[in-house]
């Protein structure tokens, strides 16, 4: 029986070593400093760039207004798996996301108070962007339209909308041009979207993904992407692509939130708040711009006149009632996306 | 992977002895025809398409904007953050890696008792795990609505901590110690297995205690094999992405240098991809060493007895 | 008490048995098994309908066929091409051949992620070994071929290293004394040499397969993850399950239990055919 005791014992005591190295190593990196606020912006893969320069415009702003710093923790990915880890315990004091779905996941688990969606202007969302196509130098499939996508021989990228809330995006947009084109008769609608899946030639997890399949691994005729990465790519790479707007798409609109749980748990409600009502102003708006996405200050937008194609027909998420009954009609299992695709 | 034993000379390196000097006289006849040169020819060129090929990819890419670019990504802020992250995450592995695979090789090759064959199989599922098995069970346990996660509250407010186990270093940790788990394990058992008890029994009957037999008996003999395994433990420990990458969001504080790969290579100009492949070349150099340092291990313990 | 101890275990005096045991089983149960258990929760909290609708739905068949088949596949070639690098390691002398043997373990250190993102490159239709493969008519990155390509990738380690140990003690006189009876190479090998190395070659096998059946990393950038042309491996379908907008934790815990009841029932099979091999050994 003394074997036994030894044995508990010795279990017991293992733990406590594990528990030691752990904490060993993870005490020191927790310290605060207590001058600094420390805030983690949990955000999804386009907007590093746009972020990376807003985090300093806006700690300047807040040494002035307040006199405290503010240090902004930035992680980026999937706008899906950004929101899953948010759920399983990413201390995000905000998110801004792809999409309001990706929040409202968020908000399901009780992390975000009800109503976030209308705590900030124009639907919590301070910039805009659109769907476009990137295509080769001298577009020689000569792609102009949805239309165009559907055509046998062009080898389209985009990701997989099961997978990427950005691609639901794309997704919607040639369901709507084929909602206008055929009057809302759903089973041609059907068959045009399924044709262009079907010319689907890679279909990466996520948009940057499918970027990178297009630009670097020079993969397909043409990439249906946010215009904000479009701009970006044309930015990198004048001589080599081209952005063709088509004559219908969908406004994206990308959602910003507080996680008032982990915001009030640390103490950063008044500095998150502060954060994302900052991306309204003037300044915010312009870098906004400078980032390509569409301001949502009309005037500011106005001054990029050059830079977007203010012409282009947008249709809302509304138009399909709002994004949770879009994810259930279109890309739920068994639903129109799996229908059309896997046939 | 598992080396049976460190003791197999292979012919061409023995020299002294009898035995060895025949062989070697056969080896050099039999590599005479064209069966051996074919072969040979085979396994380079498997050789070079497979895994060289892909390195020499990967430091060409790594120096396309040339070395001041080169050095600039290397010594980025973000970059030297997630190698102190890497090299934390893979010394603690090391460490708890190393203790448990003394732990469990000595009670494998020293005792019979039943489960033991289980008990063995359970040590190896980390590596025939995938890594998002790997993240997706540390999340679902630790996890903010994991089960164990008010438990580990209850710990910390007892401890007056504030430790999380996901989302943090420590959870960098121990996804880490998982994928590496039954390195050092797998390379000691076989060893110990070959060598047998009978020296440690002796060494019992002659009053010896139990640390001390293991001290002076068991270890000299197991020293390489186990220098060996943490080497290829610390080796898997760099190079770990999908299970890590469950529990590591916050770059620049928890990002490990293949996270950080992946967010250069994710971040779309080609500035940063270009960044993405010098911190990779970071990588493949330490592997190389990592290497290195293990052929010599090897040499050393094949001339050591 | 005393005779149930000597059944259970045999009677040794070599002591550390309670101490080791305890430590083993705990760091063993806390690291490995309790997240491990957690998998096994999750998706009981479908009702046995649900999840055996789930797995069995076409997308994840498909998935668990991809994945089986180029993973069998990738192992067979690792076998092969692993049997003559193994060989020649060890029964051959020529230049360079240090620097293989020490390069063997490179996929292991290489995070997979930059292998998937450098072969996804090399083997797509601009890429060197892509350009090459393509005027052999042969599409490789975003097709199956790349999916072998990347398991070949990872899996070859576990192949060479299993069974070299067991070719270095293998006395060379063996063979030699077959080719003076006047057997053919092949007769040789067949007859004497792969009975020998059947156990390693099928250790290897099996670690080569069973790794190759769950890899992420470097395979998802080289395949193209597309359903219709089933390039979908099920470690991405279970990422497609969480990361999908409704985060669906008990269908990916499902998937995933198959997949770890896969792992286990082929690394049973690896020991059992150790333990086999260890007999007749003796």
């Amino acid at each position: 029986m003394k074997k036994k005791i030894w044995t508990k014992k010795l279990a017991v005591g293992v733990l406590l070593a594990c528990m030691a190295l752990v904490t060993g190593c993870g005490g020191g990196k927790e310290k605060k400093d207590s001058d600094t606020i420390q805030m983690t912006n949990v955000s999804y893969d386009p907007t590093r760039e746009f972020y990376a320069s807003y985090n300093k415009i806006f700690a300047d702003y807040y040494k002035e207004k307040t006199g405290k710093k503010v240090e902004i923790t930035q992680s980026h990915g999937g706008s899906g798996s950004q929101a899953r880890s948010v759920l399983e315990g990413n201390e995000a004091d905000v998110v801004t996301l792809a999409l309001a779905h990706d929040i409202t996941l968020i908000e399901d688990q009780g992390l975000i108070e009800e109503g976030w969606l209308d705590e900030f202007e124009s639907n919590s969302s301070p910039y805009t962007s659109t769907i476009v196509f990137l295509v080769r130098k001298g577009n020689e499939k000569g792609i102009q339209d949805w239309e165009d996508l559907t055509k046998s021989g062009v080898d389209v990228i985009t990701p997989d909308p099961k997978s990427s809330g950005g691609a639901c995006w794309n997704f919607l947009a040639a369901w709507e041009y084929a909602d206008r084109k055929f009057a809302g008769d759903e089973a041609k609608i059907k068959e045009f979207v399924g044709d262009l899946y079907k010319n689907v030639l890679v279909m990466d997890s996520g948009a940057r993904g499918s970027t990178t399949t297009f630009v670097e691994n020079g993969q397909g005729d043409v990439l249906i992407a946010w215009e904000n990465e479009a701009l970006l790519t044309l930015k990198e790479y004048p001589d080599d692509y081209e952005l063709v707007t088509p004559s219908v798409s969908i406004k994206a609109e990308p959602s910003v939130a507080i996680v008032d749980e982990n915001a009030n748990k640390n103490g950063n409600q008044e500095v998150a708040k502060e954060y994302l009502q900052y991306l309204y102003s003037d300044e915010a708006q312009k870098l906004i711009g400078e980032n390509f996405y569409r301001p949502i200050n009309q005037e500011i937008l106005k001054t990029f006149g050059e830079t977007f194609d203010l012409s282009v027909e947008l249709c809302t998420i509304d138009d399909f009632g709002g994004w949770d009954q879009a994810y259930e009609d279109y890309f739920a299992d068994d639903k129109i996306f799996d229908e059309i695709y896997s046939k | 992977m598992e080396r049976k034993g460190r003791d197999g000379r292979s012919p061409e390196k023995g020299a002294g002895s009898g035995a060895d000097a025949v062989r070697k006289v056969s080896g050099q006849h039999r590599q005479e025809g064209i069966v051996p040169v074919l072969l040979i020819v085979v396994g380079i060129l498997f050789f070079l398409l497979m895994l060289v090929f892909p390195l020499v990819e990967v430091i060409y890419r790594s120096l396309k904007d040339g070395l001041a670019s080169y050095l600039n990504a290397v010594t980025a802020e973000n970059t030297i953050a997630a190698l102190k992250v890497t090299l934390i995450a893979a010394v603690i592995a090391l460490a708890v890696n190393t203790f448990f695979g003394l732990c469990a090789s000595w009670l494998v090759t020293k005792f019979e008792f039943p489960g033991k064959h289980v008990l063995s199989v359970l040590i190896d599922i980390p590596f025939s795990i995938s890594p998002v098995i790997a993240g997706l069970a540390y999340i679902m346990t630790f996890g903010r609505m994991g089960w164990a996660t008010p438990i580990v509250e209850k710990i910390n407010q007892w401890l007056g901590t504030d430790i999380s186990l996901v989302f943090s270093i420590p959870g960098v940790v121990l996804a880490t110690i998982f994928v590496t788990f039954p390195f050092v394990s797998r390379e000691l058992i076989p060893v110990m297995q070959a060598q047998g008890s009978r020296e440690e029994e002796a060494a019992v009957m002659l009053g010896a205690r139990g640390f001390t037999i293991f001290r002076k008996v068991t270890f000299p003999h197991i020293k390489w094999a186990l220098l060996y395994g943490i080497i290829l433990c610390a080796a898997r420990a760099f190079g770990e992405f999908g299970a890590v990458y469950a529990v590591s969001k916050a770059r620049g504080k928890t990002f490990t240098l293949p996270l950080e790969i992946d967010a250069l290579y994710m971040a779309g100009s080609a500035d940063a991809i270009t960044q993405a492949f010098a911190v990779s070349s970071l990588l493949v150099v330490l592997a190389i060493l990592i290497l290195i340092l293990k052929q010599i291990v090897e040499y050393c313990g094949k001339d050591g007895r | 008490m005393k005779k149930r101890q000597r059944r259970t275990r045999r009677a040794t005096v070599i002591p550390g048995f309670g101490l080791t045991l305890g430590i083993v089983v705990a760091m063993l149960s806390l690291l490995i098994l309790i997240p491990l258990a957690s998998i096994l929760a999750y998706s009981f909290r479908m009702s046995p309908g649900e999840f055996w609708e789930l797995v069995t739905r076409p997308n994840v068949l498909q998935a668990f066929a991809t994945s089986i088949g180029c993973a069998l596949v990738a192992a067979v070639v690792n076998c092969v091409f692993g049997l003559i690098l193994a060989w020649i390691l060890v029964r051959y002398d020529f230049f360079g051949k240090r620097l293989i043997d020490a390069m063997i373990e490179l996929p292991f250190a290489l995070p997979t992620a930059v292998a998937g993102i450098t072969l996804s490159r090399m083997y797509s239709d601009q890429g060197v070994m892509g350009k090459f493969l393509g005027r052999l008519g042969i599409e490789a990155s975003y097709t199956k071929v790349g999916i072998v390509i990347a398991l070949i990738f990872v899996g070859i380690p576990f192949v060479v290293r299993a069974i070299q140990p067991v070719l270095e003690k293998l006395p060379q006189e063996y063979e030699e004394a077959g080719m003076m009876l006047g057997a053919s190479p092949f007769y040789v090998f067949r007859r004497v040499l792969l009975p020998e190395l059947m156990p390693p070659l099928l250790t290897g096998f099996g670690l080569a397969l069973a790794r190759g059946i769950g890899e992420y990393g470097s395979v998802i950038y080289i395949s193209g993850n597309s359903e219709r042309e089933g390039t979908q491996v099920v470690s991405y379908v279970i990422m497609q399950k969480l990361n999908s907008g409704s985060v669906d934790y008990e269908g990916a815990a499902a998937i995933a239990l198959v997949l770890l009841l896969i792992s286990f029932f082929l690394l049973f099979l690896i020991t059992v055919n150790q333990i086999a091999a260890g007999r007749r050994a003796k």
